[in-house]
């Protein structure tokens, strides 16, 4: 992957100048790498990582996996998008082994999820069986621990 | 009563003729005070990748808490043996020809030990480690620092070397990449050292604790030059390339005579590496790949930061090849290094090691670390931006 993704993955809040200090490049051309990659598809958005835990939300998420019939053409395509497309679906996967589609599904409450998968997933012409399992607690979202792990305890001067 | 008329001290008087570490007088002033945003650290910020510490754990939990045998643990001696094969060309018998340390600061200790007589004269680099000197000095050998400078970018050559040769020289010790100038060898300057080394039959050092963290370059190892490893000693070790600092494991390759001669002292002084550090070193050098690489391209990104960053605020900076350290040029100042170091500390808070530490060449210097989290970088290079143009202003 090309550096100034990974670095954006990072952190996409780095300015370019930092950016272009970082990649020994400069700050326009860094403007214009992004701009790009915004253009193109390749950046889809930017969102910060958030501890759900930390807020007194009491949100229920849940991972669903979704049984389904393919079709004779478009094989899960056309399904999975219906899928992804309602607002409860936060992210959806094509999985291989014993279901077809993973689905990661938030709501304000058990009702809601209940309420989307009996009456909307599982009613879809094609969708064959749902397995839900409600998440608990979170401990590592995107690559980043929800709980800092570690002081610095090294020695303020060092040879 | 009666008693002694004056005070004879106990200590050896070898000791006493060498001075404090300016590091260790440093890092006194700046423990005293409280949130110092810190460039002054030579060590990782990367804490030990886990399944490295999973490893020290796993075999914790399987009871592994005796020594090792004297060389150490056979598998890692043959993991560092294609370690080093693979990533420096050269070949190392793990029965006779590679010993594992208590990190590569022993391994300098036993080097030196094993080869240098009463007299002899050790060469290296200068700004350097804080330790060549004193080590030298432990061993009853003379050191003979040779002065690098920012003109070259801090580049060591085999024409200085030779001015500094005498009928007593015996060892040089080679550090790169360097701590604290960042410099790396050229396969030029290293062939020409060899060469030179061959002719004035020198057994050579070489420290390459930095090595894998190289970013502009090749690297290349003098051990690798041909007719080279019949003299070299050959050291490495975990805690920069790994961020395994705490786990004080390292480990040296030299020809059989001499690992034998270093073997004697390890086994009465040191006896063997932690057994739980050497179960990590396997872990880190069997499936470790990807997290050198990682930190490296860290590493890598940070030091273009600062180097720009520095030369941003006025303080001219060579570009660092290698290591984690910067070693801009403050002389223009109006102050010497430690004093602009103490003043940096007293009015911003940000701790830079005076270059005066590395040697007295070092003056006009500071070293600043970028084995640091980057928030506390652009900050700290901030706060270095006002002090600059407040000492500037003062001085016009």
């Amino acid at each position: 992957m090309d550096e100034l993704l990974k670095l954006l993955r990072q952190n996409a809040l780095e300015s370019p100048e930092n950016l272009a200090k970082l990649l020994h490049t400069s700050a326009e051309d860094v403007r214009k790498k992004i701009a790009d990659y915004e253009a193109s598809g390749v950046i889809r958005g930017y969102q910060a990582i958030v501890n759900e835990d930390r807020l007194d939300l009491n949100r229920v998420r849940a991972v669903i996996e979704v049984r389904v019939t393919p079709e004779r053409e478009g094989g899960f395509n056309k399904l999975a998008t219906r899928i992804s497309k309602f607002p409860e679906v936060e992210s959806l996967f094509l999985m291989s082994g014993a279901y077809d589609l993973l689905a990661f599904v938030g709501g304000d409450n058990l009702q809601d999820v209940a309420g989307f998968v009996s009456e909307k997933l599982a009613t879809l012409e094609g969708v064959v069986s749902t397995s839900t399992h409600f998440m608990l607690k979170t401990f590592k979202d995107q690559g980043v621990l929800m709980q800092t792990e570690h002081t610095d305890e090294r020695p303020k001067v060092s040879p | 009563m009666s008693g002694p008329k004056s005070h004879r001290s106990y200590v050896a008087s070898h000791l006493r003729d060498i001075p404090r570490s300016g590091i260790r007088d440093f890092f006194e002033i700046v423990s005293q005070r409280k949130d110092v945003l810190s460039l002054g650290i030579g060590e990782p910020d990367f804490v030990t990748p886990w399944h490295i510490r999973e490893a020290s754990i796993y075999a914790l939990d399987h009871g592994a808490t005796s020594y090792t045998a004297n060389l150490g643990l056979p598998e890692l001696r043959t993991a560092i043996s294609d370690y080093v094969k693979r990533g420096y060309g050269v070949a190392y018998d793990p029965q006779n020809e590679i010993l594992v340390t208590v990190g590569v600061s022993e391994a300098l200790d036993l080097a030196v030990r094993a080869v240098v007589e009463p007299g002899d004269e050790v060469l290296f680099a200068e700004p350097s480690y804080v330790s060549y000197g004193p080590v030298a000095r432990f061993a009853g050998a003379v050191p003979v620092p040779i002065t690098t400078t920012r003109h070259t970018g801090f580049r060591l050559t085999a024409e200085m070397v030779d001015a500094h040769l005498s009928k007593n020289s015996r060892v040089l010790l080679l550090n790169f990449p360097n701590n604290p100038t960042g410099s790396v060898l050229t396969r030029e300057d290293t062939d020409a050292i060899a060469a030179l080394a061959v002719k004035h039959d020198l057994v050579v050092i070489t420290d390459e604790i930095y090595s894998e963290l190289t970013y502009d370059g090749e690297r290349c190892s003098i051990a690798a030059v041909p007719s080279m490893r019949e003299r070299t000693i050959f050291l490495n070790g975990f805690s920069k390339t790994w961020a395994m600092t705490g786990f004080r494991v390292g480990f040296s390759c030299a020809p059989p005579e001499i690992t034998d001669a270093m073997m004697k002292i390890h086994q009465y002084t040191m006896l063997c590496a932690p057994i739980l550090s050497q179960k990590a070193a396997i872990e880190a050098l069997k499936k470790g790949d990807a997290d050198k690489d990682r930190m490296r391209e860290i590493y890598r990104q940070r030091r273009n930061f600062i180097h720009t960053a520095l030369n941003e605020i006025g303080l001219p900076c060579h570009q660092p090849a290698g290591a984690f350290y910067a070693f801009p040029y403050v002389g223009d100042c109006g102050l010497p290094s430690k004093e602009f170091s103490l003043k940096l500390l007293d009015e911003e808070n940000v701790a830079c090691v005076p270059g005066t530490a590395f040697g007295a060449s070092g003056e006009g210097h500071i070293r600043c670390s970028y084995a640091t989290d980057l928030e506390e970088i652009k900050e700290a290079l901030s706060r270095m931006g006002c002090f600059v143009r407040k000492l500037r202003g003062i001085r016009e």
